[in-house]
């Protein structure tokens, strides 16, 4: 296939975003309609290369590849595998709801749209990398556009002190994985003889070996080069994806952001972080993820149980929903921690219903903050009569949530559990058992998010309504309800038919297995 | 080493050089005959005639075949002298460009004679093989640079910033000249591959290397403004014409650069003379604490050319990396960095006097709003900002992922953890000043600031190539790997 279906993907965004930035600043509906046409492209796209994927086959496919620097050994590598097409096309549904909902943004529409897409390119283009330094390179792009994002259009209250702590928090992360991606780099370079930064020539040459030396460390004696550089590049990019004790940015920046910006955020951002702890940290030094991941899966446990715990206290429904995708995202690094292919399987189906489902319960919450002018649950109230079809998506939204069964939490959450018990017993020593404890105790923190969700349907939208909402809050707009649908669907197509996506999934986490040696 | 006598035809190789004492002379002239309503086509004379400059040396003085000492060994011709003359060509002519509109400086002949005499003091720094050219060289351009930075003869910053210059580039420049007389003395070679040789055969004693190393890092150090060196800098940016601290922050930095490369891989750069000398661990001490200091003292500043100060300091610090590293990548990452350095900060500049000359303040708390007085401005801003902070797809990025790849390969992972420490400091400071831009409401009935032709030419193409460096990083990292081989 020799069209570049990647590259015009991921760079069509920041192309019409720079576009837009040239743009006069008095042509808004000619603006949005510009957003809207690219991203109808990219989700044209992103669907075509999903369905175009040969689950079959397996591998990466639609792959381009030349020299970028070669003095440096850094590519333009692109391509798709299992577990990073759905991100694809997870991407591509957020950025076209996305442009959907944020129609009504009335300051400064032209930059909004265009540093949204300068972030689209950003997520698109780490998914589909192939090439540390590409990788890094869409990352940061992926960051910066965030803080303006946030800063300027996000809520007045604390807009300027999240957006400023979120972007320090990934930059911060970044930098740290950086330093752990150099290290890679010279020590296959002097291993081997040939420096690059190409992610499948690293992984050849850590199968062959190239990894396996001691690193003479003050104060610690001699320790394994992965061991000693999985942590930096592990925890560098999942502090992106939320991992405890360096998840609370988050929330805090779920909150502050437009409502765009959290679908976008919560739905698609922290899955960069966690696709990239595994690309990079988990596929690239695997003997340091089999030594570091069990007590690391501690950590996803306190992000699942708490997370959740928090979730309850909330009064604001923004506040509530970020803690929640800290809980869910929790999930997805336990999955990794289960090296085994139920539990990966999971891992990958819960990052795309985790995004779609998180996208949602961020565009009705804004849609009904646009309206009623509060997201205080207790303020809040009998919002099914006004707007019946919010009322549908949230529902369904809650239901993928709490695992139920027939939508698309199900089919991910499921998985994970039972690799996690799985791979409790596979070993018999005492790693063994506290796998299948972790794994009772965080599947119970579902019913606690279930409880929670729950609460919060009943009382935002069923109840009495207060007076003055009774009297100014309207229905949705045509391209709200359109949002609803394309996100509403998504989710029940995948709960109800796993089959669309169970195989490519599979094809990719064995291929992401294998570096473990089979499983 | 190969010393070849004085040719007619190596004049050739200066034929830019040539080229700009005639640019000078016609300045002088059309000085003294444009009338006052054309005055303002002496920047653009010089603007041009330092980009046809350019074409020059791209034409007549490309190395290739006659790399090597030449006039006597005065000169070195190789990549790297090409790849510096290519930077202070292009420095000056952006600084020649957005001068034209500035109040007191963009009408008077003399000042763009100075800027030209100081660019080709600059290119003769960087060509230099020998320790008399340098010097003479060195002050060539320093006195120039002392008299622009007291250009605004009413301004009293201005004339302290010039002052203040003087002094410390004076006490600093007898110090370096003092390190020079010592290796001559023992050595009895004024070229700087002659002492090589005799370094390397201990003609010097331990104690001499020691003090000429140290007295030398003096008066590079100042130039190139690295702590402990660097307290003029925040003073003399501040008082000086903007134009002028565009110009020093890039070209003058580089030119520093380009000496300290220079003495310290030629002149000390063998293991016996490094060894001895100690320099290396010097540096990399400075290294370390410049851009710490220049970083976490940028944090509190109010005044954005203050701020650009410390920025400059850090921003040297980064570029050290790449000298410290020791390697033929190191070298290429810090030449590669001064040229992505020198198109950022020089579009960051060129925002300040825009908006200093509406606005009459140069405080970051005026430039609140600027996004909607002027959205194209403020992109520009964000480019440069952002470039500095090190964001990609702009060349700040690829910059500091070259120096940090160099000093990761030499093993030096501590300096590596303290840039990445240091870095997070800097996108801090420079978002502050982009939040300002973007989120913060504009001051009641502030209209838009105007752009004359020549700024908005000179912000587009150096936003232009802050984007294209960023990306399409290979070819110019291909002349930074050829100027740094040339070294070697």
């Amino acid at each position: 296939m020799n069209f570049p279906f990647l590259s015009v993907i991921s760079l069509t965004p920041i192309t019409v975003g720079c576009l837009l930035l040239l743009f006069p600043a008095e042509r808004k509906n000619e603006a949005r309609v510009a957003a809207l046409a690219a991203a109808s492209l990219c989700l044209g796209l992103s669907l075509f290369v999903y369905f175009g994927y040969d689950a079959g086959a397996g591998g990466y496919q639609f792959v381009e590849k030349f020299d970028w620097i070669p003095q440096f050994g850094i590519s333009y590598h692109m391509g798709v595998d299992g577990v990073s097409n759905p991100m694809v096309l997870l991407t591509g549904i957020v950025i076209f709801t996305g442009v959907l909902i944020s129609w009504g943004i009335d300051d400064r529409p032209r930059e909004f749209f265009a540093f949204l897409f300068i972030l689209a390119s950003g997520v698109f283009g780490v998914f589909v990398s192939l090439d540390m330094f590409q990788l890094f390179f869409f990352y940061e792009i992926a960051v910066f556009p965030m803080y303006l994002l946030i800063a300027i259009w996000g809520w007045k209250v604390t807009r300027e002190y999240a957006a400023m702590k979120l972007t320090l928090f990934l930059f911060i992360g970044s930098l740290v994985a950086l330093v752990g991606a150099f290290a890679m780099y010279f020590a296959i370079g002097r291993a081997t003889g040939v420096y690059t930064f190409d992610m499948l020539k690293i992984q050849e040459a850590q199968a062959a070996g190239a990894f396996n030396f001691a690193l003479n460390v003050p104060g610690l004696g001699a320790v394994s080069f992965e061991r000693f550089w999985f942590p930096p590049v592990f925890f560098g990019f999942a502090v992106l994806g939320g991992i405890y004790p360096f998840h609370n940015w988050s929330p805090d920046g779920h909150v502050a952001a437009p409502t765009a910006v959290s679908m976008f955020h919560a739905g698609v951002l922290m899955k960069l972080g966690a696709f990239a702890a595994l690309r990079m940290g988990i596929m690239l030094l695997p003997e340091g993820a089999r030594f570091h991941l069990p007590w690391i899966v501690i950590l996803t446990l306190i992000n699942v149980v708490y997370g959740s715990f928090i979730a309850m206290r909330q009064t604001d429904l923004k506040y509530m929903i970020g803690y929640s995708s800290v809980s869910h995202m929790g999930l997805v690094s336990m999955a990794f921690a289960t090296m085994n292919q139920t539990g990966y399987l999971g891992g990958g189906m819960q990052m795309f219903a985790h995004g779609v489902m998180t996208a949602m319960l961020f565009a009705t919450t804004g849609m009904i903050y646009d309206r009623a002018h509060t997201r205080m649950m207790p303020e809040l109230g009998g919002m099914a009569k006004k707007m019946p079809f919010v009322l549908i998506g949230f529902t369904i939204a809650c239901l993928s949530s709490m695992g139920m069964p027939g939508f698309a939490g199900f089919v991910a959450e499921f998985p994970i559990f039972m690799g996690l018990w799985r791979a409790g017993t596979q070993t018999s020593d005492f790693i063994g058992t506290y796998y299948a404890w972790i794994a009772v105790i965080s599947a119970l923190a579902i019913i606690i998010t279930a409880a929670y969700l729950l609460i919060c349907v009943q009382r935002v939208f069923f109840g009495e309504i207060s007076e003055e909402h009774d009297h100014h809050v309207g229905d949705v707009t045509v391209l709200d309800k359109v949002a609803i649908t394309v996100l509403s669907s998504a989710m029940i197509a995948i709960g109800v038919f796993p089959v669309l996506m169970y195989p490519m999934v599979i094809s990719g986490v064995d291929a992401a297995l294998r570096v473990f040696g089979g499983s | 080493m190969n010393i070849q006598d004085f040719e007619w035809a190596h004049l050739r190789l200066l034929a830019p050089e040539i080229f700009l004492v005639v640019v000078a002379a016609v300045m002088m002239s059309l000085d003294l005959t444009l009338p006052e309503s054309r005055r303002r086509q002496l920047g653009l004379v010089t603007g041009i005639g330092m980009f046809l400059a350019m074409g020059l040396a791209v034409i007549f003085a490309l190395p290739g075949m006659d790399e090597g000492l030449i006039l006597g060994g005065m000169i070195r011709n190789d990549f790297a002298t090409f790849a510096f003359r290519m930077i202070f060509l292009f420095s000056s002519g952006v600084t020649a460009l957005v001068s034209v509109d500035v109040e007191g400086l963009g009408r008077k002949g003399e000042y763009y004679t100075m800027l030209i005499g100081t660019t080709l003091g600059m290119i003769f720094m960087a060509a230099a093989a020998d320790l008399v050219m340098l010097y003479l060289a060195i002050e060539t351009t320093s006195v120039g640079l002392y008299a622009m930075a007291g250009f605004l003869r009413d301004n009293d910053k201005s004339v302290e910033s010039g002052l203040k210059y003087f002094l410390f580039g004076a006490t600093t420049s007898t110090v370096m000249l003092y390190g020079f007389s010592l290796l001559f003395g023992f050595t009895g070679q004024t070229n700087l591959y002659g002492i090589a040789e005799a370094v390397s055969a201990g003609q010097v004693p331990a104690l001499a290397l020691i003090a000429s190393a140290v007295m030398i890092i003096v008066g590079v150090g100042f130039k190139v403004a690295i702590v402990p060196f660097h307290f003029w800098t925040p003073d003399v940016y501040e008082g000086a014409p903007t134009p002028v601290t565009a110009f020093l922050s890039v070209a003058s930095k580089s030119a520093g650069f380009a000496v300290l490369i220079r003495i310290f891989l030629t002149a000390l750069g063998s293991t016996a003379a490094s060894s001895i000398s100690g320099w290396l661990p010097m540096m990399l001490a400075m290294a370390a604490v410049t851009m710490t200091v220049g970083n976490f003292l940028a944090l509190p500043q109010r005044n954005i050319k203050r701020l650009l100060a410390y920025s400059s300091i850090a921003h040297a610090g980064y570029a050290m990396m790449g000298i410290v590293a020791l390697t033929t990548e190191g070298i290429a990452a810090t030449v590669f960095y001064l040229t992505a350095y020198m198109l950022t900060n020089l579009a960051a500049f060129t925002v300040v006097i825009l908006f200093s000359r509406v606005v009459g303040s140069d405080e970051i708390a005026d430039y609140a709003g600027l996004s909607r007085r002027s959205p194209y401005l403020a992109l520009a801003m964000l480019i440069a900002f952002l470039s500095l902070g090190g964001m990609p797809p702009l060349a700040g990025f690829v910059s500091k992922f070259f120096v940090f790849a160099a000093a990761m390969r030499s093993d030096l992972v501590w300096l590596t953890w303290v840039a990445v420490l240091n870095s997070i400091v800097g996108l801090y400071y420079y978002l502050v000043v982009l939040k300002m831009v973007y989120v913060k409401p504009a001051p009641e009935g502030a209209g838009a600031i105007p752009v004359s032709r020549p700024y908005a030419f000179a912000l587009g193409v150096l936003c232009a190539g802050v984007i294209v460096v960023g990306v399409a990083v290979a070819p110019w990292m291909g002349w930074a790997t050829e100027a740094a081989r040339a070294l070697f």
